[in-house]
């Protein structure tokens, strides 16, 4: 059987398919302003026996494609807890939002914090500040990295912070010094968030702002703690709900055969 | 859209305009969020009569009354002794909030970052959109919390009949006696404004009122103990809400006749979710209507709420007023120890509130709790935080929500409620 996992977020969506255990298929693509139409072009010429969807996109797709759907704080949970079977705690900043979750011993969510309203603290507010310094964001992190400390960027909110980030300039500081200022204060919130759920070692780090080197680093340097980080970050969530769909069939399956155990008719 | 009672809105001094959007609105919203739910009890088939007729059919009831000489008295809180207004002979009703109305004009009283539910109040006040308080002879506000208190002196320049009772914020000896002054003062109000003299029989009545309408409240809170849940968490909070507004002898005849046909379908095994639904209590801030944007994504998202620890719910409604007194003193004292119990998050220290509401998760045998505050009610965001370590010594999983009347978070909210069910679930 293959399982489709698809995660609808708010700036990219991720597709993973699955075959015994194994990622044979992963796409990804902007999800823009027609997410229904760019996950049909990401979907095109795959096939699969069940989709499990997830991110802010996934009740639309659930309401025009047969799909289950699982929230990304779950389906984050899982997928992480499968490539790092001891982690106890997950990080995942993405386009729009940032999410800390713990996880019992036994890969349970016990709790998880959200921002709620406003893009503070995600990928969108590096973005932002990133086409503000005129850097590409792929290099953003990079050119943080080559900043010296001494500038703070203290307002969360993204307005403000470039305000603040353009006051800097006026005052005559370096651009990749202020690049560091601002990726310091997406660490801030972000360690807010973690402490608030507890923090039990291992860490993840999830999500395309996971990509970025210097968020990276100055969360291991403020947590004192490696980072796990998947080698493809934005594809966790994709992946969590392939392996959601996945474990769903099993237990339908092994349900049955226990029946079929115990003389019970298969009931399929 | 001209309607039967726009001369009597218009009598009132209502702003027909703004108040048939209002109208649309709640009307909108209320098809959206309970018509659509699935089997539904038919004896919620009053209570969808008394929204539909919430600002026409009881306005002129409350209206007809008060040509016969029936004093109205609106209230912003659950410390306004139902008792004392009943034994006087006047009625009581809620005034309105619960939905963002004028906020321009608010914002201009008030500042931005004030509680939803005052800045609602002000803004029904503002946008002439309430008929409840342009019906009141008297409208009572309560110095609870600090934004209160100080938006009352605000109101005063709005209104020409604000009476404002004040009250203790701790339980101590001297903080009961000083509440026990403030409704013997309220007493003399109600005299004064209705010409009536309160006698210990009129009290004893006024407390019977009151106490059979709580009894019903109870009634149907013990039914919500049953799995599956016979009536969804929304209508069970939609009657806490009308017991606000509602003529109260009639009110409670309705919630007895839905009592009824809930204990049928307990015994029937008959619920509006599948058995083992992921069972919710919620605590926290008041929700007045039309606010039911938070329950409504906790009841599309899998789960059911079973009870409220709430003002709107089992913290108004908790204890009973002890009749057995013979004479007025006694009496006055048995109304100052029921309310002095209610554990509102004003009070300091309030362990009550924490006791009830894990008691309240055992005994509704719930899930999970979801804490709802307003963003800038410090109250009770406060003892949210505290609530946290609390909880987790119990195993009680637990989620805390700020927000406020705006939609404009309702996919976040629903993103962290359907997290928090597939947690629980």
């Amino acid at each position: 059987m293959v399982f489709a996992g698809l995660d609808i977020g708010s700036r990219s969506m991720e597709l993973v398919l699955l075959h015994e255990g194994q990622v044979v298929e992963w796409r990804k693509s902007d999800t823009g302003y027609d997410p229904l139409g760019q996950a049909a072009g990401i979907m095109e010429g795959l096939s699969w026996d069940s989709l499990v969807a997830t991110g802010y996109g996934r009740k639309l797709l659930a309401q025009n494609v047969e799909a289950t759907v699982i929230t990304e704080i779950q389906a984050h949970a899982i997928g992480a807890r499968h490539l790092f079977p001891d982690c106890r705690t997950i990080l995942d900043i993405g386009g729009q939002d940032s999410k800390a979750m713990a996880l019992l011993p036994n890969g349970k969510i016990s709790r998880f914090e959200m921002n709620d309203r406003c893009a503070a603290g995600t990928g969108k507010f590096l973005e932002f500040m990133a086409s503000g310094l005129s850097q590409p964001l792929d290099e953003f992190g990079a050119f943080a990295l080559s900043g010296q400390p001494g500038v703070s960027i203290n307002s969360m909110c993204t307005v403000f912070a470039e305000t603040e980030a353009t006051s800097l300039m006026a005052k005559g500081c370096q651009a990749n010094d202020i690049a560091l200022a601002l990726h310091h204060s997406v660490v801030r919130r972000s360690l807010s968030m973690l402490k608030r759920v507890g923090l039990n070692p291992p860490v993840v780090f999830t999500g395309g702002v996971a990509r970025n080197p210097c968020m990276v680093r100055l969360l291991e340097q403020d947590l004192a703690t490696k980072l796990q980080v998947p080698e493809q970050p934005e594809m966790t969530g994709a992946l969590g709900a392939a392996l959601y769909g996945a474990s769903k069939a099993e237990a339908h399956l092994t349900a049955s055969s226990a029946d079929h155990a115990a003389g019970r008719p298969y009931r399929g | 859209m001209a309607s039967e009672y726009d001369g009597m809105w218009k009598g009132l001094g209502m702003d027909l305009v703004a108040h048939d959007q209002l109208l649309g609105v709640l009307g909108q919203g209320y098809t959206d969020v309970f018509l659509s739910q699935k089997d539904r009890p038919a004896g919620m088939d009053y209570f969808n009569f008394v929204m539909s007729e919430v600002h026409g059919l009881r306005i002129k009831e409350i209206l007809e009354a008060r040509e016969q000489g029936e004093k109205v008295v609106g209230s912003y809180c659950v410390f306004v002794p139902e008792e004392i207004v009943r034994a006087a002979g006047a009625t009581l009703v809620g005034l309105c909030s619960g939905a963002d109305f004028a906020m321009e004009e608010v914002e201009r009283i008030l500042p931005r970052n004030t509680c939803a539910l005052i800045k609602s109040s002000f803004g029904f006040k503002l946008g002439k959109v309430c008929p409840y308080l342009e019906s009141a002879d008297m409208i009572v506000g309560e110095n609870t919390c600090d934004g209160k208190k100080k938006s009352y002196e605000q109101l005063d320049k709005l209104v020409s009949n604000l009476y404002v009772m004040d009250l203790p914020q701790t339980k101590s000896d001297s903080a009961r006696a000083m509440l026990k002054a403030e409704y013997a003062r309220f007493a003399k109000a109600m005299e004064e404004l209705t010409g009536n003299s309160i006698t210990v029989e009129s009290l004893k009545q006024g407390i019977a009122i009151t106490n059979a309408k709580r009894k019903a409240l109870h009634r149907l809170a013990a039914i919500r103990k049953a799995d599956p849940e016979p009536i969804s968490g929304l209508d069970a909070l939609l009657a806490s809400q009308v017991s606000f507004y509602d003529a109260p002898v009639r009110f409670t005849q309705s919630v007895n006749a839905l009592c009824d046909e809930l204990e049928k379908r307990v015994a029937d095994n008959v619920g509006v979710f599948p058995a083992k639904t992921p069972r919710i209590l919620m605590t926290g801030c008041p929700m007045a209507v039309p606010n039911w944007k938070l329950p409504w994504i906790v009841e599309s998202s899998g789960a059911v709420i079973v009870g409220e620890e709430s003002c709107v719910g089992e913290r108004g409604i908790r204890n009973l007023t002890d009749d057995s007194a013979q004479d007025m003193d006694s009496l006055l004292e048995a109304i100052v120890d029921r309310y002095f119990k209610i554990d509102c998050a004003v009070f300091t220290p309030n362990e009550d509130r924490a006791e009830h509401i894990i008691q309240m998760a055992w005994d509704y045998k719930a899930d999970g709790v979801i804490h709802y505050s307003l963003n800038f009610c410090q109250p009770y965001q406060i003892e949210s935080m505290g609530l946290d370590a609390r909880l987790a010594k119990e195993g009680i999983p637990y989620l805390r929500i700020e927000t406020d009347y705006s939609p404009e978070d309702a996919q976040q909210l629903k993103t962290r409620v359907e997290a928090f069910v597939e947690m629980i679930g």
